[in-house]
């Protein structure tokens, strides 16, 4: 008899979801149809589509912020449907970090405070390590002299770098990203942009980016394209070939 | 512990900061004013039950009054008859083996000093001056620890020798009267004449008027009760044990037994009262301080959604978002109760200083008790985390997508 060593598993595996709004209601709506895909360890990933087509809905199935109707979602293996809101919130804080697209910084917070928020959530305070740590990615998004400024004193391309010092903190292995640079200017865009391709880089965590921007979505290792709920397109782009390469 | 929840209640306060300091203010004059209520009433009331029973007993054994029994025989089986008999004046009567019944009074654990009396009515003479009076015939010593009757002495000094007397302050100016002068005494058939030895003031302008205080000796000659006592005075260890005791009293034995209470029935009645309106308006406050954090924390929910909606996209827990806002009602209430109770303590000070009676001096004594004030602050400490949590349930089950679209 002989051993086959199976394949590892992929970070995540989406099969067949479907999301369906005000369910046997007259306005019942369903807006993804069956949308499957995998997320690889240490994958690039953009997720591109026109509005309206189900970006933001899948990612908070894949961000486990919203059920699936139907299908299968698995993180890391483990089947995450029917799980309670308990269990739900334990795997968000293991394994998945958020950048949102207005920051969503704590405002009262400063950046080193926000940057601590995940450990002192999990530990219930800030151990040193963790302090350390929270400085450490802080300075390697670049904003170790604005540690202790609050969000409002910030521009808006230092919130969201500090956003994804937060996401990054605790290392989870996917970093979810919804539109990380729509609300900033062109240098800005580009400059976050290439922090996210750096940070992947050097950590090696796995990130799903929703962006309207193509330009930003070519310089993925791969971009899926959802059309009105379909995903219409999954391949690899040229850069995956470098990007995993320090910028 | 709580570290998270404390951190991000906390800050949420300060980030709020205008809110904040609204409703701790709100929480404080709420506080304030139910503590300084309490206070007040307390001081209102144990001002007016000490005033009241300075000059009284708080429970009284004398005879069972005389009662007229018809001489006839019994209704025969079936019938029930209607007898009416004329009620029969009371005369003065000794309680029965009064001298046995001291020392067994005195054995018992509520009671705190027994005096034996003879009271009677007769009228003071002095010149032309005529004043009708209520003869109190005491032991000086025994008396004193019923009425606090040497504390009362407002000119000479209490002292009851044969031959001896106290009368009241009003008294002694309506027959002019000062201490060493002497002063008849006539209580229907016998006369007597007794030497001033000291004025006192029993706090009521009506005892004051009429009140003698003879040795019991001369009380027992001059009212015909040789070797008698018309009532035996008590005074109990706790005021508020009085009814139960004489009930238990006048179970025991074939005496009357009345206490303070029954005696004063209007001004415990009016003391109650008074009491539910009070605990009526500490209720109506509570209640108000309650909503006005829930409705702030209701607001602060609705303000914060989209900071409670990251934080549970980053993995806060329904209890940790539960606890934020719990502990934030915990927060505003503590710091409310701390700062209502200064508040109350101002109050009192006030009170105390400003308002004056025709004397000059305060009106009465309020005292805010350390344990009243705990109780208070507790109490509002509880409401704020009764009020927090609606709000908190609220925040608690706000679905985290929904509330990061906002």
């Amino acid at each position: 008899m002989s051993t086959n060593a199976s394949p590892p598993a992929p970070l995540i595996a989406l099969d067949g979801i479907r999301k369906t709004y005000n369910a046997g209601l007259p306005n019942e709506a369903e807006v993804l149809h069956g949308v499957s895909f995998d997320i690889a360890h240490g994958e690039f990933v953009a997720l591109i589509g026109p509005s309206g087509s189900g970006k933001s809905t899948l990612l908070n199935i894949v961000g486990l912020l919203e059920p699936a109707s139907a299908g299968s979602y698995r993180v890391e293996g483990a089947e995450m449907a029917g799980l309670g809101d308990a269990a739900l919130t334990l795997r968000r804080r293991a394994s998945l970090g958020f950048v949102f697209q207005f920051h969503h910084l704590l405002p009262a917070f400063s950046a080193l405070e926000n940057v601590t928020l995940p450990a002192l959530m999990r530990e219930g305070r800030v151990t040193p390590a963790a302090l350390a740590r929270a400085r450490a990615v802080l300075a390697a998004v670049g904003l170790a002299q604005a540690m202790d400024k609050r969000p409002g004193e910030l521009s808006g391309g230092m919130q969201q770098r500090v956003a994804i010092a937060r996401a990054l903190v605790l290392e989870p292995p996917l970093v979810l990203a919804d539109e990380p640079t729509g609300n900033l200017d062109t240098a800005a865009s580009d400059e976050v942009f290439a922090l996210m391709r750096r940070m992947h880089a050097e950590l090696g965590t796995s990130f799903l980016v929703v962006t309207h921007d193509p330009r930003l979505a070519a310089r993925c290792d791969r971009v899926l394209e959802l059309v009105d709920g379909r995903l219409v397109r999954d391949e690899s782009t040229s850069v995956s070939a470098v990007a995993t390469k320090p910028e | 512990m709580l570290g998270f929840e404390s951190r991000v209640a906390t800050r949420f306060l300060r980030e709020g900061r205008m809110q904040t300091v609204l409703i701790i203010v709100g929480v404080a004059a709420g506080v304030a004013v139910v503590a300084y209520i309490s206070a007040l009433i307390t001081g209102l009331q144990a001002n007016t039950i000490q005033k009241t029973l300075g000059a009284q007993a708080h429970l009284t054994i004398s005879p069972l009054d005389d009662a007229v029994l018809a001489a006839r025989a019994p209704a025969s089986a079936g019938m029930s008859e209607l007898v009416q008999t004329q009620p029969r004046a009371q005369r003065p009567r000794s309680v029965a083996n009064w001298q046995t019944l001291v020392p067994l009074l005195e054995a018992m654990p509520e009671v705190a000093a027994v005096s034996p009396m003879v009271a009677g009515a007769g009228l003071a003479l002095r010149g032309e001056a005529t004043k009708s009076i209520a003869l109190v015939g005491v032991d000086l010593d025994r008396y004193d620890r019923i009425v606090g009757l040497r504390a009362k002495v407002v000119a000479g000094v209490a002292r009851l020798g044969p031959g001896d007397g106290i009368i009241g302050r009003e008294l002694a100016d309506d027959l002019g009267v000062r201490v060493g002068d002497r002063v008849g005494i006539s209580t229907g058939g016998v006369n007597d004449s007794l030497r001033v030895t000291a004025l006192v003031d029993l706090g009521v302008r009506e005892f004051n008027r009429r009140t003698v205080i003879v040795p019991l000796r001369t009380a027992q000659s001059l009212v015909g009760l040789p070797g008698g006592a018309t009532s035996l005075d008590l005074t109990l260890v706790d005021i508020w044990s009085a009814r139960a005791l004489a009930d238990d009293l006048a179970a025991r034995w074939p005496y009357k037994a009345e206490s303070w209470q029954q005696a004063n029935a209007q001004l415990v009645s009016a003391l109650n009262a008074q009491s539910v309106s009070t605990g009526l308006i500490r209720a109506v406050v509570l209640v108000v301080v309650v909503l006005g954090i829930a409705s702030v924390l209701v607001v602060s929910v609705v303000q914060k959604q989209r900071e409670i909606g990251i934080l549970r996209a980053m993995g806060a827990t329904q209890g940790q978002v539960l606890r934020i806002f719990l502990l934030q009602g915990a927060i505003v209430g503590a710091l409310g109760s701390a700062l209502g109770v200064l508040l109350a303590v101002l109050l009192i000070w006030a009170f105390t200083h400003f308002v004056r009676g025709a004397d000059g001096l305060p009106l009465f004594k309020i005292v805010l008790a350390p344990m009243l004030a705990l109780r208070v602050a507790a109490i509002a400490t509880v409401c704020g985390v009764l009020a927090a949590v609606a709000p908190a349930r609220r925040a608690a089950r706000l679905d985290p997508a929904q509330a990061i679209r906002m």
